[in-house]
């Protein structure tokens, strides 16, 4: 092979291979985030800490604790005596949420009057409380439909009062890991591809091996795609050791293209390391570059939808948002693999991301020039 | 005379208020070796980076091997070696991995480039270290791999940028040898440096100072028309010599050398006597008196310092 970004290209592959640390982050960093996130960030509340203060003490009571038990989200620590006992187990941390069965539940079960049970929930984090609430709403409600038919007996079943039926699509069990693993394909990307292509042209800049090769023939475009091509495999590998562990361990479906996935992906990347071309015509050091970069992903993770939901922001921040590469990523990435989305879906962000990238390349290029000062 | 390979015509540069080259006019011809000289800050690397192509002038025109450097800039960077003052090499890669690297830059054909940095760095004896990493390697041996990398195509001109600095005197013998069988070659070199004896060796000079051009010629020439005569001489009481002598104006500097003292006049052939007049006169004992031949030092340091009196005389 003859031609200059070849040259290029090799020249930074051997780099590279020197480069111990570096190629170990580079593998490591998405393994790391991965395991990171998809165990800790799990916003699905399981094995919620709970006691009970069952005031009734009859089968009827004892089959309701049974039945919250078993959905899998209270963990029921033990049976309490009095409300002193419930308010320091809430306090103390060791339960999250106490149950409070009437002494008249069962004789009010069978006269078929209305009956409470009472719920008393740790509102400190909110995530417990939405799910809590939830899951023992449901469970009553579903006890309560039971106990209608039951008493009316076969045959003289009543039209029911309207009822709400949910049903959840590609996601059924609501798992986070699901969600995140695909978007921290986006993640990750975002960060090296935008930390690696800066430092490399910055590096040569501290250096001084940027003013030989400006003085060289080497054309800019020639730089700048010998430059970037080896990090543009770098990144697809990354991507497939994001989603072969996710699927192996995290259990992340993909349903929909892959072929599709990594071609629209190719924009994302791209547009990553336009970014961090014009981050290196910036930063004269390595350390200026890696500011830059970190100061750019922060945004990234907050605004683009990978640990908020971009809806649930305020207008402006969304508007900021839709000019992030990674908001739209996020939508193509998690819309292939869990929902089965295809190109005809994914146009508008293929759209936006074509639309960043251009807007970035005129940015880059016209900051990136061959001459000095 | 031929076509001269560089030719710059009332060449300025501007950093902002900041003239750091003033209407240079150069002509440097075909095999010179042609040094520019001139004290930190006198605008010598922003004229060869004008050259070369990788700055724009803000005034006046040139051309280097035939092309304007503004508008025909990558036509030039073809054709031209360029080692920097800080010898970029790759220091996590090989000397041969460097050579071929630049080999492939600068368009040596793929089945070519073996051979060609094989041939290289047999010239400047670099075989025995081709799977050094550069990062390794001492001063003297980072600039050879430096030149090595400059000349991998077989440019007709080289641009050095002060290409000795920080390298020891046996390495910037041999460095010079090589710069010497290059310009037997016909390779045309143009320089940078502020070691004097450097400036001796070349064909031409053209001293700069702060931006401007002072004079251009030959060695001989320049030494010639400062019009200097030097005497050394050796005494017990150098420093109230020295003091004494300064006084004078028929001296225009006396720099002390351990036990002797260098003296440039103008006084030509009445130095001597003069010399010994003055001194006689306030009764310091003088040991030896000698005529010394007036050096490019002396020349450079005679004219910045008129020009210095020039200037503070019109402020």
């Amino acid at each position: 092979m003859n031609s200059r970004p070849w040259v290029i290209a090799r020249k930074e592959l051997l780099q590279l291979r020197r480069d111990r640390l570096t190629l170990a982050m580079m593998v490591a960093l998405p393994v790391m985030q991965l395991l990171l996130f998809g165990y800790a960030i799990n916003t699905d509340v399981r094995h919620i800490p709970t006691v009970v203060y069952d005031q009734d003490q009859t089968a009827a009571s004892r089959d309701l604790v049974q039945g919250l038990s078993a959905t899998g989200f209270y963990d029921v620590l033990g049976n309490v005596r009095n409300y002193q006992e419930i308010e320091s187990a809430l306090r103390g941390g060791r339960a999250r949420v106490a149950v409070v069965i009437p002494t008249r539940y069962s004789s009010d079960l069978k006269l078929s009057r209305p009956t409470q049970v009472q719920l008393i929930v740790d509102g400190s984090d909110p995530q417990t409380v939405a799910s809590a609430t939830n899951t023992a709403a449901s469970l009553v409600a579903a006890r309560a439909g039971e106990l209608t038919v039951q008493r009316l007996g076969q045959g003289a079943a009543r039209a029911q009062p309207i009822q709400l039926e949910t049903s959840t699509w590609y996601n059924p069990d609501l798992r986070t890991a699901v969600y995140i693993v695909p978007g921290l394909v986006g993640v990750i990307l975002t960060m090296t591809m935008v930390m690696l292509t800066s430092m490399a042209i910055a590096r040569e800049r501290e250096r001084g091996t940027l003013e030989q090769l400006i003085v060289s023939p080497v054309k800019n475009l020639e730089l700048v795609v010998g430059k970037i091509v080896p990090y543009i495999a770098i990144g697809y590998v990354q991507m497939t050791l994001i989603l072969v562990i996710g699927s192996l361990v995290f259990d992340v479906p993909i349903s929909g293209s892959l072929p599709l996935l990594y071609a629209l992906a190719s924009v994302f990347i791209a547009a990553n390391l336009a970014i961090g071309l014009f981050f290196s015509t910036l930063a004269k050091t390595q350390q200026q570059a890696m500011q830059m970069s970190f100061f750019f992903l922060l945004p990234n993770i907050l605004l683009s939808g990978f640990m908020f939901p971009f809806e649930a922001m305020p207008v402006p921040a969304q508007w900021l948002a839709q000019g992030l590469p990674l908001t739209h990523f996020l939508r193509i990435v998690r819309g292939i693999t869990l929902r089965g989305a295809d190109f005809a879906d994914m146009q508008m962000e293929l759209v936006w991301l074509v639309g960043i990238l251009a807007a970035l390349v005129t940015l880059a290029s016209m900051r990136f020039t061959k001459k000095l000062a | 005379m031929t076509e001269p390979i560089v030719h710059t015509e009332n060449l300025s540069r501007s950093f902002g208020a900041l003239v750091a080259v003033r209407d240079l006019n150069l002509s440097v011809q075909k095999g010179e070796i042609f040094g520019v000289l001139g004290p930190n800050g006198a605008g010598k690397s922003t004229t060869i980076r004008m050259l070369c192509g990788i700055l724009d002038p803000s005034g006046g025109r040139g051309t280097v091997v035939g092309f304007d450097i503004q508008r025909e800039a990558e036509r030039i960077k073809e054709r031209i070696g360029y080692m920097t003052q800080r010898f970029s090499l790759y220091e996590d890669l090989s000397v041969q991995e460097n050579l071929s690297f630049y080999a492939g830059i600068y368009g040596v054909p793929f089945g070519r480039r073996r051979k060609r940095v094989q041939e290289v760095m047999e010239a400047t004896g670099l075989t025995q270290r081709k799977k050094q990493l550069a990062g390794t390697l001492s001063g003297g041996w980072k600039q050879r791999v430096a030149l090595a990398s400059a000349t991998i195509h077989n440019p007709p001109l080289l641009f050095l940028d002060e290409p000795t600095a920080g390298v020891d005197p046996v390495s910037r013998r041999e460095f010079w040898e090589q710069i010497h069988r290059l310009s037997a070659e016909g390779t045309t070199v143009l320089m940078t440096t502020h070691y004097m004896d450097e400036a001796e060796r070349c064909h031409r000079l053209a001293f700069i100072f702060r931006g401007s051009l002072l004079d251009i010629g030959s060695p001989d020439e320049i030494v010639e028309r400062r019009n200097l005569s030097v005497v050394e001489l050796t005494t017990p009481q150098a420093v109230a010599a020295a003091d004494c002598l300064r006084e004078h104006s028929f001296v225009d500097e006396v720099a002390p050398y351990g036990h002797v003292l260098r003296v440039a006049t103008y006084a030509g052939d009445a130095a001597e006597p003069q010399i010994r007049a003055v001194l006689d006169e306030q009764g310091i004992p003088v040991d030896r008196v000698r005529r010394a031949r007036a050096t490019v030092e002396d020349a450079f340091v005679s004219m910045v310092r008129a020009e210095h009196k020039q200037q503070e005389a019109a402020a």
